[in-house]
């Protein structure tokens, strides 16, 4: 009886499996000849705006579903990791379906950038946002603002016990207590930040002394976020937003935050950012990127992600205001030198 | 043509394995040999290879236990502990370890790292294995025990050897998950080839330090599968017709015993990852999903790893039948060139489909075609080993009697090979189906917009840091494993069942 049952089932799914197979034989012999056509067709719908975002859909979808309705453009987005998809982007070339690229970090941008795969934008674009926190050549512009800072377990310090200076780290008091993520994308940007205002000695230094302090390598700033505030790690290098939108209200965690010392490449702020991949592309991109930018779309990332806008001052909750920061004089289009920082951290042994 | 066929199947396998070694190349051989030979690469090398050789020797006695136990002891309600055995194959490892880790953040690193895989891994040997005690011939333990030999000399030396070639192909599995893994090694902070790969890869938008550095894991699998098939080639063929018994009798506390040991495993494997995955969703509950977006990502993820199995189940039957029947240095190529893709990294896999299609086929970029394709090609092994144990179980003389009443040989092979292959081939079905609805860096690449399964879903929370509201698809993705787990425990044959189809 079972043994019946069984086989049936598994005919049945056989011959499912070769209609399949048959079919995708079909499909693409009949499309062979319009393969040019392929990048939009593959991407589904004519006339939809595709967008690729290494920002997480919690995050933005329902930013894009109003920007849907107040503009009656079809957006369809593929989410995925911000490196992972400019990795894809530079592999696809100009066969990408891809129209806007929304990006987690400067770094990403401008490797984008550096393929020649973004147009310019034009100048009442990006000249919204602050000269420092966008790209120089107009290939992409900044989106909202994000802080570096030192997470720290509350229950062992004080906010005065953490240094306000990373270097500060690698001093003997902290041994085997530090934990970064040297794969991330922020991690990573910080570094080219200290080699571009400190120096490149100075940074070779200071990974070369995090790595003879016994710091811990994690994957991710999350990571490193649910260490601290689960008493694993004492400190550890992250974002401010992990922690401002966490999933309890950030106040009440374990974990708290330790700003770093303003004008100093501790208080790096790192920017999100927006491409538009091809001049196929059309007014639509264009729309999308500037509806992102008007204050309709930079009160949501304040309000809902609890980054810092870049048009406009009224800061997230919870966190001094960017002014108040004051980060480090750098323009972040120069973050794009990730390539010689990952030489970098590889050489000192951390990749 | 069959022989064709099975080639084609295996150059397509390894049609990505070779773009991937072309893409190490392609920024000149001083460059790779800079990335591959240093330091760090021997230290993830170290790390990675007592990892899986831990896993793996643990697996392997656990796994054979296990199905010792739950085949030739005899227990109140037999069925449950066959299901038992199987259960934790619906946990996927990244959620094992995140359970962990989240109940005892500071117990991470290398032991407690060895406990999540083997938890989660133990079915791939115990599967296999039950399977091989359940057609293993007992007389010649019964020989061995009149004449005098212990009950437990007689396991070693009579019924061990004719279930170690399954239990060697559930092992080979298990190492070729465990070099494979990147979510359990990330989360329990210890770093493996796998690993270093993803970080080169997340830290540069230039592919060849990341495809490089895969190099070594690939030359690591490869080396696998041939231990595997050196071992395998010592094992004897089991004979066509054994006499079994029924399981033995244990006092009544040893029965309790290994009923406990079995339950204990069993409630590790599956029953404590849902259960830490609830009370983290307790505390927290930013970002929840709902009913609808889980239903519909419940049903793709489901829809996806059928087809993707029966697909991957058809591919695999020319080589099965093949490999099963003939010995051949090519036949052993082929074969071996279809486990490479199961040992990379799914996003080394993913990023060479998405290099190679857009090449070749650019029409089927980002359509479910491709990621079907890339479903079959990260999980063919787990349907040739299966079915090759299967076909190879089928007796030649079975042909010989359907040949002789005048069947001519396609009929003789769907009639008599095919039909007495089923619950392998099934068996195979089942572990594809029970690895899609894990897989995550492929589909992340290669879905068409807008498509979501529960893997994606779950990731979309993580990366939030909302481990709340992950917790209820995490908890979904391991009750939709669980189809897959119990259906594949009611297909494996016990000694009693297999002993009435032998009547037949």
């Amino acid at each position: 009886m079972t043994r019946t049952r069984t086989r049936t089932t598994l005919y049945a799914l056989v011959a499912a499996g070769s209609a399949f197979a048959l079919a995708a034989c079909g499909g693409s012999a009949g499309s062979a000849e319009s393969s040019s056509s392929a990048a939009t067709s593959a991407s589904g719908g004519e006339g939809a705006l595709v967008v690729y975002s290494g920002r997480d859909e919690e995050l933005v979808q329902p930013l894009i579903d109003r920007f849907q309705t107040s503009s009656g453009i079809t957006v369809q987005v593929r989410y995925g990791s911000t490196t992972e998809l400019a990795g894809q982007l530079v592999e696809e070339g100009a066969a990408s379906p891809a129209h806007v690229f929304l990006a987690q970090d400067a770094g990403a941008l401008g490797a984008v950038s550096e393929a020649k795969l973004f147009t310019t934008l034009p100048t009442a674009t990006t000249s919204k946002v602050p000269a420092k926190y966008t790209s120089k050549d107009g290939s992409w512009v900044g989106l909202t603002g994000r802080a570096r800072v030192i997470a720290y377990d509350s229950q062992k310090y004080k906010e005065a016990d953490v240094p306000a200076q990373v270097t500060d780290l690698v001093k003997p008091e902290w041994k085997g207590k530090v934990g970064l993520a040297p794969s991330n994308a922020s991690f990573q940007a910080f570094v080219t930040a200290m080699r571009l205002k400190d120096g490149e000695a100075a940074a070779k230094a200071w990974l070369a002394g995090l790595v003879a302090n016994g710091a811990k390598s994690f994957e991710s700033n999350g990571d490193i976020l649910e260490a601290v505030n689960s008493g694993a790690l004492d400190l550890g290098l992250i974002n401010h937003y992990y922690w401002a939108r966490s999933e309890a209200d950030p106040k009440t965690l374990r974990a708290q935050l330790k700003f770093g010392a303003p004008g100093s490449t501790s208080a790096l702020v790192n920017v999100t950012g927006a491409g538009i991949l091809s001049a196929k592309a059309g007014p639509q991109a264009q729309q999308f990127v500037d509806y992102l930018l008007s204050d309709a779309g930079q009160a949501y990332f304040v309000d809902e992600t609890y980054e810092y806008p870049l048009v406009g001052s009224k800061g997230p909750a919870n966190v001094p205001p960017l002014a108040e920061l004051d980060g480090p004089d750098i323009n972040l289009s120069e973050l794009s030198s990730v390539k010689e920082t990952v030489q970098l951290i590889t050489e000192a042994g951390l990749l | 043509m069959v022989v064709l066929a099975a080639t084609l199947v295996g150059a397509a396998a390894v049609a990505p394995i070779v773009q991937i070694v072309l893409r190490a190349g392609s920024q000149g051989w001083d460059r790779t040999a800079a990335i591959v030979l240093r330091p760090r690469t021997l230290d993830l090398a170290i790390n990675t290879l007592t990892l899986t050789a831990t896993v793996c020797a643990i697996s392997l006695v656990l796994g054979v236990a296990v199905a010792y136990a739950s085949t030739r002891i005899a227990l109140p309600a037999p069925r449950l502990w066959i299901v038992l055995a199987c259960l934790p194959l619906a946990v996927p490892s990244f959620v094992a370890a995140f359970a962990w880790a989240s109940t005892w953040p500071r117990a991470v690193g290398f032991w407690p790292l060895v406990v999540v895989l083997t938890v989660t891994c133990v079915p791939l040997v115990t599967v296999p294995t039950i399977g091989a005690f359940a057609v293993a011939d007992e007389t010649l333990a019964d020989v061995a025990r009149t004449l005098g030999r212990s009950r437990a000399h007689a396991f070693v030396r009579v019924l061990l050897p004719q279930v170690l070639p399954a239990a060697g192909a559930g092992t080979l599995l298990v190492a070729l998950y465990t070099i494979a893994d990147f979510g359990s090694p990330a989360l329990m902070r210890h770093q493996t080839l796998t690993t270093g790969v993803y970080a080169l890869f997340r830290s540069g938008i230039d592919r060849s330090a990341a495809a490089a550095m895969s190099l070594p894991l690939a030359a690591l699998a490869l080396s696998l599968v041939i231990a595997e098939r050196r071992l395998r080639a010592r094992g004897g063929r089991r004979p066509a017709a054994a006499r079994r018994r029924p399981p033995h009798q244990l006092s009544g506390p040893g029965t309790a015993l290994v009923a406990a040991a079995l339950s204990l495993l069993a409630l590790a494997g599956v029953g404590a990852p849902p259960a830490a995955l609830v009370r983290r969703s307790l505390i927290a509950d930013r970002y929840p999903s709902t009913a609808s977006d889980l239903a519909g990502a419940a049903a793709t993820s489901l829809a996806l790893a059928a087809v993707a199995a029966s697909v991957t189940v058809l591919l695999a039957l020319p080589i099965s039948h093949l490999v099963a029947r003939y010995r051949s240095r090519w036949l052993a190529v082929v074969e071996s060139a279809t486990v490479i893709g199961y040992a990379m990294p799914g996003v080394v896999i993913a990023l060479a489909l998405v290099a190679l299609s857009l090449a070749v086929l650019p029409f089927i970029y980002q359509t479910l075609t491709l990621l079907i394709i890339a479903y079959v090609v990260l999980a063919l092994p787990l349907s040739v080993g299966p079915s090759r144990a299967a076909f190879r179980a089928v007796p030649v003389s079975m042909d010989e009697v359907s040949r002789t009443l005048g069947r001519g040989p396609v009929p003789t092979w769907l009639r008599v090979r095919l039909r007495g292959a089923l619950p392998g081939i099934m068996a195979g079905w089942l572990l594809v189906v029970a690895d899609v609805l894990k897989e995550l860096p492929a589909t992340l690449m290669l879905r068409p917009i807008g498509v979501e399964t529960l893997a994606t879903e779950l990731w979309g929370k993580t990366t939030l840091g909302a481990y709340g509201a992950a917790a209820p698809i995490g908890i979904l993705l391991v009750a939709v494993g669980v189809v897959p787990a119990l259906i594949l425990a009611r297909g494996i044959r016990t000694p009693g069942t297999a002993d009435r189809s032998a009547d037949r």
